[in-house]
């Protein structure tokens, strides 16, 4: 027997130290210049802690009573925009999602339609929305154009995605019987992709909700305008309960939606 | 699928008369809901600026070409702030995020009755609360500027990857558990050499899509004051000087579309 005690050790993550020394190194030099190029005024944070408490302590206790008209007509203004902006969304993302799966499309309409997807999803719904706003003034009907937009991106990008992985068989056999493309779609692809379609539906449904929540406060409509005015009037107790509306809203959308989604399957 | 007789032949049909109906009713209830909330959408608009938008749209388009590319320089460092909410956010974000899905998974965590619904009423309310309006709040605790910005993002990516983190430890594998226990392992061993090792490709991952979410985030953070490129887009907004807000945009989607790159290649090579 020798002396030396044999000792186990856990095998690095990274397994060449070349690399694993780069990387440490690369995010030391990021993190560095990080703090030396971000100016943050611990004067102003300091002075703000305080002021923060404060803040906080002006949501106490949350005020529904108030505006409670005002609230609830947010609410249900949220909701139709909700509703209709996922309905003409989808709408759109049907043809899009066609042209954006690679085993339907032809190479033309492909790029096609992926740009009009990159696009959607490069801009968020708040920078969309501002210039919604500006093209089609103030209210719901903006917010609405804005969600619908923004559900392109995510929805037809999903969909196409389960249009690219269905049962080429299937599909095959529709077509061998002399189906024209439309039935070919119809009866071969359609039904294959049907369970996703539902599932993603009302996951942007959820989605949608809670973006509604935010193009408010560029103008967009809904609840979000609602918060807005009460932040713009120092009314934070209204502000509050308006956070809490939006929150237990969200959460019973999220119940159900998981719920009904589970059910699907 | 049933196949009918007409009088003298037989054809086949999708569906049989009932699952019709009750299409057909799915159908008809669900343009029902549309048009009602379509028309209480329409009955507080005013169609007047909604059918002259095309006007609006064609003289903006032309206010902004040609882009003004010299901007673009004075963009690199908001570009820079950008990258830096999202990486440090997203890092924050992460690190509360796995003590809490710890803590809210079924089969980690210490108490079901009390500690889990509390940790997941935390995930819940991060996410539900979009980062704007995070930031939105922060901005007046910590002032504006970059910090406000980062501290939004990391508490938006808390619920996001709070939720699919205890989802994923809940997936577990539990005779891994078992053979560490067996060993004699205390908690703290099974946690390092149990759980982690299971729990770690879904990590990264998570972490991953956050941050290419957060790229995009951050890009609007700035337009209630939280840093980034959002305060330019907001300020040559207000400023009505349109052929640098497109070149604000175009630098978005450049940015976006390279993170989508990005992200696409580490998950490649860590996968």
């Amino acid at each position: 027997m020798n002396d030396k005690k044999v000792i186990w050790k856990r095998k690095p993550l990274i397994k060449n130290r070349l690399l694993r020394i780069g990387l440490i190194l690369l995010i030391s030099t990021y993190l560095l210049s990080v703090f030396l190029t971000t100016e943050i005024d611990w004067q102003r944070i300091l002075e703000g802690i305080p002021r923060g408490k404060n803040f906080i302590f002006a949501f106490f206790p949350p005020d529904f009573i108030t505006r409670s008209d005002e609230i609830l007509a947010g609410i249900f203004e949220s909701l139709w925009m909700t509703i209709v902006a996922t309905i003409v969304g989808i709408l759109i993302s049907i043809p899009v999602s066609l042209g954006a799966a690679k085993n339907i499309a032809p190479k033309f309409v492909y790029f096609l339609s992926r740009g009009v997807i990159t696009l959607s999803r490069s801009f968020q719904e708040v920078i969309l929305a501002i210039f919604f706003v500006k093209l089609m003034g103030f209210g719901p009907f903006a917010g609405m154009v804005t969600l619908s937009l923004s559900t392109i991106g995510f929805f037809a990008k999903l969909l196409s995605e389960d249009i690219e992985d269905i049962n080429k068989s299937q599909a095959e056999a529709i077509k061998s019987t002399g189906s024209s493309w439309f039935q070919w779609v119809n009866y071969g692809v359609q039904p294959q992709v049907m369970p996703r379609f539902i599932g993603l539906s009302l996951y942007r449904l959820d989605i949608n909700f809670r973006e509604s929540a935010v193009i408010g406060i560029v103008g967009g409509g809904g609840i979000g305008s609602t918060l807005n005015t009460a932040f713009d009037r120092y009314e934070f107790e209204t502000a509050a309960a308006v956070l809490i509306v939006i929150i237990s809203i969200v959460m019973i959308v999220e119940y159900t939606s998981s719920h009904l989604r589970k059910l699907i399957k | 699928m049933p196949i009918i007789k007409q009088k003298d032949y037989k054809t086949w049909k999708k569906f049989d008369r009932k699952r019709d109906l009750q299409n057909w009713l799915c159908w008809f209830l669900g343009t029902l809901i549309f048009s009602f909330c379509f028309g209480l959408i329409s009955s507080k608009t005013i169609w007047f600026y909604v059918f002259d938008s095309h006007n609006e749209a064609l003289d903006l388009l032309g206010r902004m070409f040609p882009p003004e590319t010299n901007y673009f320089f004075t963009l690199i460092k908001p570009i820079w702030d950008t990258l830096n909410i999202a990486t440090i956010g997203t890092t924050i974000g992460t690190l509360i995020a796995i003590p809490l899905a710890f803590l809210s998974a079924n089969n980690t965590t210490p108490s079901k009755k009390f500690i889990r619904p509390l940790a997941l009423f935390c995930i819940v309310s991060s996410r539900s609360i979009n980062s704007v309006i995070w930031a939105l709040l922060l901005v007046a605790v910590v002032g504006p500027g970059v910090l406000a910005g980062i501290i939004a993002i990391g508490l938006r990516s808390i619920g996001f990857c709070g939720k699919l983190l205890y989802e994923a430890i809940e997936e577990i594998d539990e005779n891994q558990i078992e053979a560490i226990e067996a060993t004699g392992a205390n908690k703290a061993q099974i946690m390092t050499f149990g759980i982690v090792p299971q729990i770690l490709p879904a990590f990264t991952s998570i972490s991953i899509y956050r941050w290419d979410i957060n790229i995009r985030e951050a890009t609007v953070v700035g337009l209630v004051g939280a840093g980034g490129i959002g305060i330019e887009l907001d300020a040559q907004i207000g400023d009505l000087a349109w052929a640098k807000v497109s070149v604000i945009l175009l630098t978005i989607v450049v940015a976006v579309v390279f993170s989508e790159w990005i992200t696409a290649k580490i998950r490649k090579a860590i996968i």
